[in-house]
């Protein structure tokens, strides 16, 4: 069964589309990612997810659960665990305190809370600074604490939003390891981020968003179907000749780039051959053949500019 | 709605006022000031002036007080509770638990009226005694206790309390600063006010009877505010409305 099942999920605010019949799913053990620029309706959609808007057509199951209706609602809650993009602590309660008030919240038994509170702050190595209040914590260390506050209650699904904004280099890696971690522990994981790195290395499919739902797949998978399979023939000099000889060899696509030769083929490990001992036989040397990897941030680019 | 949700709500704002004390201190100054304060001026004046004719109605004045202060209690404890909760941006994660609107707004004006109504009646309890003790020799009875302190302080006091709560609420949708949420809210004092300066200037008398008339308009008054409160407390208004 999928975690998170979404048709046509749309939410307007009076004229304004927020978020326009957007379709996906999320399969139990999955990470996805929802990529977008600001305003694109991904926190949007976060909250309708969580039942924390209300949606305006379409439809979402959160583990069955009817995103929406009522009665659903406190169980889908109770199923999620949410660090929003702020972190929303209590600065004057100590780290203990917020997660204590939280696993109340979320109905723990008292026993199993303190358990979970201790195993957390263990984890997040700030078991030792239990009873400091909030305000005293730097971000990274708050953001930790957040992640703990949406894992007290040990949720089937956990959806972070920006979880890594704002954060210093080292505090964004922590909490990305920690994520990791996570999904190495097999939790679904729904994520928002602008950091396509850290989309690329956490998720396993990831969306790109903008009010619209544009594209939907694995990162190496979504690379391939928007650039196509690239070859880079680099050689010592492009000659008439060398143009010619591989013209022959009719590529769907051929640029050149200075002294490389930019090739759109069909399927390159059986014409990369082919192409090189074209232009050898046409008196040029091969430097290097490389197979083009824009990477997803050149992905995600080009999409987003097709939309404009 | 689960009481025991909406007390888990309650029980953290006290746990954040021990630990705010400034919250509770402005609170206990207006109370200090009546319930202590107030009985020595009394003290004061009856052994100068006033006649045993004229001190019952000074008095009774002098009780409805404990309205006006059974509404500026709650004023700083509910501003706190509620914009504070939108200056530290954890409205979205105590939204995202399996708790009602509700029963976070039950919670939130229990930890507001809880404390009130405990001061308010600690101050009158404070306040009857002392003015008993200066107040006998000149009148020769004990003013207090009488019905229409018991009506001020247990039926005046609570509607005028949850009056300042819902009020509060509305306020706090509307703004994103604890003191300007404690300046607004103070305006609910006002109707107070003009009641308590109608009945010391003898156009308004606080007869038992126009007690209770004020409280049932009072009544009246606080379930339209609490209507408009339950309706502003959504979380769809919260995270997409309240600025």
């Amino acid at each position: 069964m999928n975690m998170i099942e979404v048709q046509n999920l749309t939410k307007k605010f009076g004229e304004t589309t927020a978020v326009d019949a957007i379709s996906f799913s999320v399969a139990e053990g999955e990470v996805f990612g929802l990529l977008g620029p600001n305003g694109a309706g991904k926190t949007t959609t976060i909250r309708m997810l969580c039942c924390l808007i209300s949606k305006t057509s379409g439809e979402a199951q959160i583990a069955g659960y009817q995103v929406g209706s009522g009665a659903d609602s406190l169980a889908i809650r109770i199923l999620i665990g949410l660090v929003p993009d702020n972190i929303g602590l209590y600065e004057e309660l100590s780290a203990y305190e917020n997660l204590d008030y939280y696993g109340k919240l979320y109905e723990c038994p008292e026993d199993i809370r303190k358990e979970s509170i201790e195993h957390y702050l263990t984890m997040m190595e700030l078991w030792e600074k239990r009873d400091q209040p909030i305000s005293d914590f730097s971000k990274g260390m708050k953001q930790k604490v957040a992640i703990a506050r949406a894992l007290i209650h040990d949720p089937k699904l956990l959806v972070f939003d920006e979880p890594t904004a704002n954060l210093d280099p080292e505090s964004a890696r922590v909490v990305k390891d920690i994520i990791m971690q996570l999904k190495s522990e097999g939790k679904t994981i729904f994520l928002n981020t602008h950091n396509l790195s850290e989309a690329q290395r956490i998720c396993d499919r990831i969306g790109i968003l903008k009010t619209k739902l544009l594209t939907v797949n694995t990162p190496e998978q979504m690379e391939k179907t928007v650039w196509g399979s690239k070859t880079v023939i680099q050689v010592e000099q492009v000659t008439d000749q060398i143009l010619a000889a591989v013209s022959e060899q009719s590529p769907r696509d051929m640029s050149v780039d200075e002294n490389k030769i930019i090739l759109s083929l069909t399927d390159p490990q059986k014409e990369n051959p082919d192409f090189v001992q074209a232009i050898v036989a046409a008196g040029g040397r091969v430097q290097y053949v490389t197979q083009l990897n824009p990477g997803l941030e050149e992905t995600y680019l080009k999409v987003i500019e097709e939309t404009k | 709605m689960r009481l025991s949700k909406a007390w888990i709500v309650a029980s953290k704002e006290f746990k954040t006022f021990s630990k705010r004390k400034t919250i509770l201190y402005s609170a206990f100054y207006f109370e200090g000031i009546v319930a202590i304060g107030l009985p020595f001026l009394i003290r004061y004046v009856s052994q100068k002036t006033a006649t045993a004719a004229a001190l019952p109605i000074l008095l009774s004045a002098f009780s409805f007080l404990f309205v006006i202060g059974a509404s500026l209690l709650p004023v700083s404890i509910a501003s706190y509770s509620l914009v504070g909760e939108k200056v530290q941006k954890s409205l979205e994660p105590l939204l995202a638990t399996p708790t009602t609107d509700e029963e976070i707004l039950a919670g939130k004006s229990i930890a507001a009226f809880l404390p009130a109504i405990a001061i308010n009646l600690i101050g009158a309890v404070i306040f009857s005694s002392l003015v008993d003790l200066f107040t006998h020799k000149t009148l020769n009875y004990f003013f207090f206790p009488n019905w229409d302190l018991v009506i001020i302080v247990l039926l005046l006091g609570p509607l005028a309390c949850l009056l300042a709560v819902g009020y509060n609420v509305l306020i706090s949708s509307r703004v994103n600063d604890v003191r300007v949420a404690q300046q607004l809210g103070s305006l609910i004092l006002l109707p107070f006010v003009g009641i308590y300066v109608l009945s010391e200037t003898r156009v308004l008398e606080l007869t038992t009877s126009n007690l209770l008339i004020m409280a049932a308009i009072l009544a009246a008054v606080d379930a339209v505010v609490f209507f408009l409160a339950k309706a502003t407390f959504q979380r769809d208004e919260i995270l997409t409305k309240w600025k």
